[in-house]
């Protein structure tokens, strides 16, 4: 039914990602499926890595490692923009033409007040609203 | 492996070693409320902006009567410090020019601009000096000429020489030395985060001096002093520039000059910033510059025309001449007996500039990635400098041939200085036009400003990293907005100048702060050249 699963990881929260991880694990085992790894990082340096061909190959690394411990294909993509914070979604979007994604797996937080004054969206809420692939989002 | 190769591997080793910091970027953040904020930079610099806003809203005569005795000692006491760190700042950028160091490419080797040329000068405008241009352009060559407020080395007013004088004074103010402040900062802190690694924020330009002390309290009270100054800085001048336009659009339009205009600009303005803070440095601050940049040349282009290209022709020779010819006399602290100009003008503008430039080298620095810092310093002196050259010449100029044939308002004077381009383009056809261009220009590069100052107080105060939630650009965007807002409709002009002389104040600890970055920078940039070398062989 899937053949390959994005998910949008944030290397410095893995830690908050456990859920989110098991479940994209546990149906590409189901299906088959290869899972590609995306994150969106600026040319400045922070918290993962200092130049963007490091961090590129932090994302690499820990793509593989979750591949073996599941026992399923896995890839990984990283896309550098010079602004991160504001073009998050732009990115995503472009992963899921880049990764051609039959389906997201990511996680959100529960809706807040932001979200009910359309302030600030979820992410994964954005890329429901944007994108004709399939999201499931993790709470 | 033979004694040499392994020498040589162990001085890479060594070099290598010099930047390797066990710091990681954001280990002082504080995450909450799904923000990202450093602690105790995020914290300190907010309590502090309560803390002055309600003390200047509170006892608006006595914060004014302080801050302003403040800054008028440092402009009289300091007032040779001021002007000769200018000038070293200057030297030391020609000289990193010719030097070998200028080879060295912000970001690595292999790093592209992430902008194209024309987009990236557009931006260069967008921090702070585009609106200074807007105000300043017309007003300043005209109060020389007419000695308004002080005159260059005292040459009389109305001259022949004064003319000149006049235009060169300017240019002075505007051309290579408030540009060579902004590069020093911008070039120091796009090096040590691109080439060396260090988070973006004014702390990290300071490792090669201090090492791992920058991330202790001496660099958590530089960056809270450049949070401050760039804060104040840009709510103030966004007070002032509320007042101005409302002058100007009650001057052109059947507009009330009252606080409510002045509100709904501030309120207006803050909107837009928040739009275009959201849309990021590509959807937002980068295209609006690039409209402001073909806005700003196409009424250039018609103030030459409309002046003359014969006229505008001996304006810009006497701009440059005057420059030339002014711009030793006019660095040199020492036996000056202009008192009012070389104190109230070029010692403020000094002040001023510096006070701004954590927060304008920060945006350049923000988008200079790939370039190498022979392009970066040659493309921030030279380029802005020629460009302000010819504006000063049609602006400048344009008002000065309008004084000298007796046409329009200008010929008796400056009265209101805000209303000075107005003056100037109402005597050139289509000035209904004209005026509704400059109107808008000056709204949007205030826009511009703000987008930039959120984006620029957002990575100092969360230690550097520019993937922190976009909800706190927003939050900062609309403090300088409300600060603004607050100390107009509470305190009056009298709080916005006790707050701007408090911004310029600041001025003086970071005249220090770049003289020792440029200390560092030297360093930083030798060690980079060192391993640049040593990886060749």
């Amino acid at each position: 039914m899937f053949k390959r699963i994005m998910v949008p990881v944030a290397l410095q929260h893995v830690d908050r990602m456990r859920r989110t991880l098991n479940i994209a694990a546990d149906l590409a085992r189901q299906y088959d499926a290869t899972i590609h790894f995306v994150a969106v990082s600026g040319t400045v340096p922070n918290a993962i890595a200092r130049t963007p061909e490091k961090f590129a190959a932090e994302l690499d690394l820990f793509a593989r490692e979750q591949g073996d411990e599941a026992g399923v294909d896995s890839d990984s993509l990283a896309l550098i923009t010079n602004d991160p914070a504001a073009e998050l979604d732009a990115r995503l979007l472009e992963a899921v033409e880049k990764t051609e994604a039959d389906l997201v797996v990511m996680g959100s937080h529960p809706p807040g007040v932001a979200d009910a004054l359309h302030l600030i969206g979820s992410h994964s809420a954005w890329l429901v609203r944007h994108s004709d692939v399939s999201v499931f989002v993790v709470r | 492996m033979d004694e040499s190769t392994k020498e040589h591997e162990q001085l890479i080793a060594e070099l290598e070693e010099i930047y390797d910091t066990d710091y990681e970027i954001g280990q002082d953040n504080v995450e909450r409320l799904g923000l990202d904020m450093h602690n105790p930079v995020f914290f300190v610099s907010a309590g502090l902006i309560v803390l002055f806003v309600a003390a200047s809203l509170m006892f608006p005569e006595v914060a004014k009567a302080g801050l302003e005795a403040t800054k008028a000692w440092i402009q009289v006491t300091f007032d040779w410090v001021l002007l000769s760190a200018g000038n070293v700042f200057v030297l030391f950028c020609l000289a990193l020019i010719l030097l070998p160091v200028g080879s060295i490419r912000i970001g690595g080797d292999d790093a592209v601009p992430d902008f194209s040329i024309l987009s990236w000068f557009a931006m260069l405008f967008a921090a702070g000096i585009g609106i200074g241009l807007m105000f300043w352009g017309v007003a300043e060559p005209v109060g020389y000429y007419t000695d308004w407020y002080g005159t260059p080395l005292n040459i009389e007013a109305g001259t022949d020489e004064a003319r000149p004088a006049a235009l060169g004074a300017t240019m002075y103010h505007w051309g290579l030395h408030p540009w060579a402040i902004y590069a020093v900062v911008a070039l120091a802190l796009s090096f040590f985060a691109y080439n060396k690694g260090l988070p973006l924020t004014i702390r990290s330009t300071f490792y090669p001096l201090l090492g791992d002390r920058i991330w202790g309290p001496i660099g958590n009270m530089v960056d809270v002093l450049a949070v401050l100054a760039t804060i104040f800085g840009l709510a103030t001048s966004l007070g002032f520039g509320a007042q101005q336009a409302a002058a100007g659009m009650s001057f052109l339009f059947e507009v009330e000059n009252g606080l409510t205009t002045q509100l709904t600009i501030i309120a207006c303005v803050t909107a837009v910033a928040l739009i275009s803070v959201l849309r990021g440095i590509d959807g937002g601050v980068k295209l609006l510059s690039n409209i402001n940049m073909s806005l700003a040349l196409l009424l250039l282009l018609f103030v030459v025309l409309a002046g003359g290209l014969g006229a505008f022709a001996v304006n810009y020779g006497q701009t440059l001449s005057g420059y030339a010819d002014y711009i030793l006399p006019l660095s040199n602290p020492f036996g000056r007996s202009d008192d009012v100009f070389y104190h109230e003008w070029t010692i403020f503008y000094w002040a001023w500039w510096i006070s701004w430039s954590p927060f304008v080298g920060m945006f350049i620095a923000r988008v200079s990635r790939g370039r190498t810092v022979r392009q970066f310093l040659t493309a921030v002196l030279v380029v802005p400098t020629l460009v302000t050259t010819i504006w000063m010449a049609a602006f400048g100029g344009g008002g000065l041939d309008q004084i000298e044939m007796g046409v329009g308002e200008l010929a008796d004077g400056i009265g209101d200085d805000a209303l000075v381009l107005f003056q100037m383009l109402e005597n050139l056809p289509l000035s209904a036009l004209t005026s509704l261009l400059g109107i808008c220009l000056v709204l949007v590069f205030f826009v511009t400003s703000s987008d930039s100052g959120s984006l620029v107080i957002d990575s100092i105060t969360s230690g550097g990293k520019t993937d922190a939630p976009v909800t706190q650009r927003v939050f900062w965007a609309t403090m300088q907005g409300v600060i603004a807002a607050v100390l107009l409709s509470l305190g009056g002009a009298a709080a916005l100048d006790a707050l701007q002389a408090g911004a310029v104040s600041t001025g003086l600890p970071f005249t220090f702060v770049l003289l020792a970055m440029c200390v560092s920078l030297a360093l930083g940039l030798r060690h980079e050249l060192k391993l640049k070398q040593a990886l060749q062989v």
